[in-house]
């Protein structure tokens, strides 16, 4: 686009006005942080010479059984994600390597889950799991996600994408239909999978409405509903208090996504790619 | 009839995402429609067949009536909205502005932060007195608003919070998409003479057209699919306000525990997901045809 090159003027008024909307955007986020680390009797006042203070960040973590919150919903991100990646894979490869009569029209059947998502269908699956005796456990709140027809879709697009002549050379030195998976599909598919693996991350550290639902105690609520039980408790007095307690339970992912920022959006972009 | 080979494997393939998705998609969507044509079981009485006995309890409901209507609001300003936004911000992103990165890093970043803590972020921005909306407004002697608290604005907070959430998460969608268009074509078209904005509506935006209805569903769908800021935030209120179909079944079925009248409310939003699904499938045959 070296031609026909925008004057200056109006490449000053683009940058300005990007730069106001990220302003804009990132307003809010710095408003909490700027209350999170100034003492209670400072809110709402933007005194620039208020002494900064971590007491608001303690006072929250031993309020509330956050670290225990923090454990919970690293094992269900672990487990949601490691269970979807052997469930998926193993469906992707039979629809995408061994097809049969009738397997394309089964596939459509599948990806009515795109639509159909477990949250509209909270009330059933609440009876459900309610029958299996797994109220307030972890595999409760993950059981509905296993299966994903996201996945799936994504995975049978990235084996396809593998050349035949692999598959057939490891099948001529007499490799069965697993070996094949885990030694020329698998890692070929490396970069979907991490794709797919950061986007889950993030939807399952962020999911709420259903553990809300099948979640009453402590030992078990993941840091989403845990962070909602608090700051419902103090609703709207003690302000430093509830933003110190928001901020305390993104932290750990705001964190993670600004040092892997690149693999973080090329793998958004990626999962859209269709 | 002979079976093949690739039939028997993949049998053993699909075992396990079979039996899960049948638990937890196709069960329970037959069960819901089922259970929306019998009463709530109470007690010792068991489930009765009512047939239409739910849905017209709906017709006659205010409250679903309300629920249904901001849910039609809701989609109709998030959705055009957050997706005009979401081009704006590609389309900044990918010309060459001055710090790039952090401008980029500022869109996005919402889409990573649980909306949950999105919505406590926003209870303080909005707060009235406190609240930097209210300060801002203090200056030029217009304070005192509780916009989460009165019916009249409740819902527009809640609309202004969606947007702010989606709309990075939408530009990554179109980003990805503007960096698959050829330069060639873009300078094909300098070339001829198109100006930036003859080269935007002729090359670019059509080009765009399978991203921007890859997106248009993904936003439908979060139009229905996110009630956290609500629990959060209001509740439904004030006056069922900013009630929205997913959190009236919430509601309905873990305050009330009325499940039978909470699966027909869950049918009609499993219609408007189906309806969506066909629309989507004559959409996706055009698009075929054009590539």
């Amino acid at each position: 686009m070296s031609a026909n090159r925008p004057s200056n003027a109006t490449q000053i008024s683009v940058t300005l006005f990007a730069w106001c909307l990220a302003l804009l955007w990132v307003l809010p986020l710095l408003f909490a942080i700027w209350t999170a680390i100034h003492p209670p009797v400072y809110v709402g006042s933007f005194d620039l010479f208020a002494p900064l203070t971590l007491e608001n960040f303690v006072r929250v973590w031993n309020a509330a059984p956050f670290d225990r919150y923090f454990l919970n919903t690293f094992i269900l991100v672990t487990f949601v994600v490691i269970s979807q990646f052997v469930i998926c894979t193993l469906a992707a490869y039979a629809f995408a390597v061994f097809p049969f009569r009738g397997s394309q029209w089964l596939f459509m059947v599948v990806l009515v889950q795109l639509m159909v998502m477990p949250e509209v269908l909270l009330v059933r699956n609440y009876a459900t799991i309610s029958k299996m005796g797994l109220i307030d456990t972890i595999p409760a709140i993950a059981l509905p996600y296993l299966a994903s027809a996201f996945g799936i879709f994504l995975f049978r697009q990235a084996f396809k994408s593998v050349p035949k002549e692999l598959d057939e050379a490891a099948r001529m030195e007499g490799a069965g239909p697993l070996k094949v998976l885990w030694r020329v599909y698998v890692p070929l598919s490396r970069s979907t999978y991490l794709a797919y693996g950061l986007v889950m991350v993030a939807y399952h550290w962020n999911n709420f409405l259903w553990p809300l639902v099948v979640t009453n105690s402590a030992t078990t609520r993941p840091i989403t509903v845990g962070l909602q039980v608090f700051s419902t408790v103090e609703q709207g007095i003690d302000w430093p208090t509830v933003t110190a307690a928001t901020l305390l339970s993104v932290a750990p992912l705001l964190v993670a996504f600004l040092i892997f920022q690149r693999q973080f959006v090329q793998s958004f972009m990626r999962s859209g790619i269709r | 009839m002979k079976v093949s080979r690739n039939f028997i494997i993949s049998m053993f393939l699909l075992f396990p995402a079979a039996v899960l998705l049948i638990a937890f998609t196709f069960y329970p969507t037959v069960a819901t429609l089922i259970d929306s044509f019998f009463s709530t079981p109470r007690g010792r009485r068991p489930a009765a067949f009512v047939g239409l006995g739910n849905f017209e309890r709906m017709a006659a409901d205010p409250v679903f009536h309300r629920a249904f209507f901001n849910n039609l609001i809701y989609a109709a300003v998030t959705i055009p909205v957050s997706m005009g936004l979401a081009l704006a911000m590609a389309l900044l992103v990918n010309s060459r502005i001055k710090g790039r990165g952090f401008v980029r890093l500022a869109y996005f970043t919402p889409t990573i932060l649980p909306m949950i803590a999105v919505a406590n972020i926003w209870m303080f921005f909005y707060a009235p007195d406190y609240g930097l909306i209210d300060q801002f407004l203090g200056l030029f002697g217009l304070g005192g608003t509780n916009w989460l608290g009165q019916s009249g604005t409740a819902l527009w907070a809640l609309i202004a919070i969606t947007i702010w959430k989606l709309a990075g998460f939408f530009m990554i969608f179109y980003l990805a998409a503007l960096q698959q268009i050829p330069p060639s074509l873009l300078e094909a078209a300098t070339l001829e003479g198109a100006n930036y904005l003859q080269r935007l509506r002729r090359v670019v935006l059509p080009l765009l057209m399978p991203t921007t209805l890859f997106i248009l569903i993904n936003a439908v769908i979060e139009a229905f699919r996110l009630v956290d800021h609500v629990i959060a935030l209001t509740r439904g209120g004030p006056n069922n306000s900013t009630q929205l179909l997913l959190h009236y079944i919430y509601q309905v079925a873990f305050n009330f525990w009325d499940t039978a009248y909470a699966a027909a409310l869950s049918v009609v939003l499993l219609s408007i997901l189906a309806l969506i699904a066909l629309i989507q499938f004559g959409f996706l045959d055009k698009r075929i045809h054009y590539r």
